[in-house]
């Protein structure tokens, strides 16, 4: 059998993911005996112009990280949609837009302007910023653009599947790996990972689904045992997609949902609300005034920030409404 | 002049009956709010809101019975929670929160049911038609 051709690509990524492709340890030598690389920007040198040349359709499988923030990403996602028999959203940034998504909350000029002007610790008394364009004797430089509203693989090409998880288990990755090899992929446009929720798989025990304050994880030590929902912690395990085996709940985190939301949920952060809500302060409910829920509910710091860690661009909303 | 679209979910047993009552009794209040009628207060879900916005609602209403006069006991008081903790979020989302109202109306208060309305609709005009953030 020829070998397979694969490719790697980061966009707006924290090199994370690509650590990750190594964490399946001795297993990538399967990899390199079954398939060549022909592109990964992080440990070849092949240029953008290679991939150009090559023919549509002549990388079998392109895993792909990192959320679209820049017009450098798009056109990437574009070439090598072109390029590739199967593009693989790969991470939770590209799957949903991820921790960079957070940034649509702002936009381009203020981020711009806090980063290059605003900032205490920013000294630019010239005001020196960055071009798009700027002409040097030699001839035309460019820089990508930068946009205002960070967006999730699919919602600027058709991907074949998502692979989440910041950054995805190297499980997840193995098995992703076998079903390319063994020919066995589901249907396209499937997650590769389980469809439950990760309570499913928490070790933790659910005694009663009533919590009666919210606390930061920094003021409770958790007991080990009892879920972290009812110890007050917000954990959104109760929405997030099982598939981790429960990584940061065993080191007693609560999960931020970077495996994205349960296949029945659409809006991540809306869900949350409602369950979050309807379980904080049940008891005692009746006689609670205006200010007291509203106290209870001031307990939970940063609503959008929490609920929507890795799907802002993904919601319903998918961004912040711009001053314009 | 700017006519907002108020979706106002309402629940059967209390404010669905007081949106009849204000119908039967003939109290004259604005066109402007669509009523979906659910079973409790408690059936919306902050998605259901969202969708509401994002297709084009420039308000929501959602209004339900009494506290302590919930059909199915409690569900009220979730929803005052969900509903408090969603204005904080749409507030982040740049959306004024003015755009979700809560009411109580009870089967019997037709007149409160319109007036709510009509404060609303009045309200809204003052906003201007929604704005939501798709970006480039
Ligand atoms: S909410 Fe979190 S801690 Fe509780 S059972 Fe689910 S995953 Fe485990
Ligand atoms: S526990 Fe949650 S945040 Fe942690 S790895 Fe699993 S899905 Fe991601
Ligand atoms: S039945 Fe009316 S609010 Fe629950």
């Amino acid at each position: 059998m020829d070998k397979l051709k694969f490719a790697f690509y980061w966009a707006a990524s924290c090199g994370g993911c690509e650590i990750a492709v190594l964490d399946i340890d001795e297993k990538i030598l399967d990899v390199v005996e079954k398939a060549d690389i022909v592109f990964w920007p992080v440990a070849l040198d092949i240029k953008y112009k290679d991939v150009e040349a090559f023919q549509d359709k002549y990388i079998d499988v392109c895993f792909f990280n990192g959320a679209i923030r820049t017009s450098e990403h798009e056109e990437m996602a574009h070439l090598l949609r072109a390029k590739s028999k199967t593009l693989v959203a790969f991470g939770a940034c590209a799957c949903f837009g991820g921790i960079p998504g957070l940034a649509n909350v702002s936009d381009r000029d203020e981020i711009f302007n806090l980063v290059y002007k605003e900032l205490p610790s920013v000294s630019n008394p010239d005001e020196t910023t960055p071009q798009e364009t700027y002409s040097a004797p030699e001839g035309e430089l460019t820089l990508p653009q930068f946009f205002d509203t960070v967006k999730a693989l699919h919602q600027v090409c058709d991907v074949d599947y998502f692979l989440p998880g910041c950054p995805p288990t190297p499980e997840l990755i193995e098995q992703a790996l076998t079903a390319i090899f063994e020919g066995t992929l589901p249907p396209k446009g499937s997650t590769l990972a389980p469809e439950k929720a990760l309570c499913e798989e928490c070790p933790l025990e659910i005694q009663e689904k009533k919590i009666p304050f919210i606390k930061r994880p920094y003021q409770v030590i958790p007991d080990g045992k009892r879920c972290l929902l009812e110890q007050g912690i917000v954990c959104m395990g109760i929405n997030t997609r099982a598939g981790c085996g429960a990584r940061c709940i065993k080191a007693n985190m609560p999960c931020r949902g970077c495996m994205g939301p349960t296949p029945e949920v659409t809006d991540q952060g809306a869900k949350l609300v409602s369950a979050i809500a309807s379980i904080l302060g049940v008891e005692g409910e009746e006689r609670m005034t205006e200010k007291e829920v509203e106290a209870l509910i001031d307990q939970i710091k940063d609503p959008l920030g929490t609920f929507y860690r890795y799907t802002l661009p993904i919601s319903l909303l998918r961004r912040k409404v711009m001053k314009k | 002049m700017y006519e907002p679209k108020i979706i106002g979910f309402l629940c059967n047993w209390c404010s669905y009956a007081a949106a009849d009552l204000a119908g039967t009794s003939r109290i004259q209040y604005p066109s402007n709010m669509r009523a979906i009628r659910v079973m409790c207060s408690s059936r919306i879900d902050p998605e259901h809101v969202l969708r509401a916005f994002v297709n084009g609602a420039d308000g929501v209403l959602i209004a339900g019975c009494h506290p302590g006069d919930c059909h199915y006991i409690s569900g009220n008081y979730k929803t005052e929670r969900k509903y408090v903790l969603m204005r904080k979020m749409l507030e982040q989302f740049g959306i004024d929160p003015r755009r979700l109202r809560l009411e109580w109306c009870s089967s019997a208060e037709g007149g409160k049911f319109a007036q709510v309305v009509t404060e609303m609709t009045e309200e809204l005009r003052t906003l201007g038609p929604i704005q939501l953030g798709a970006g480039d």
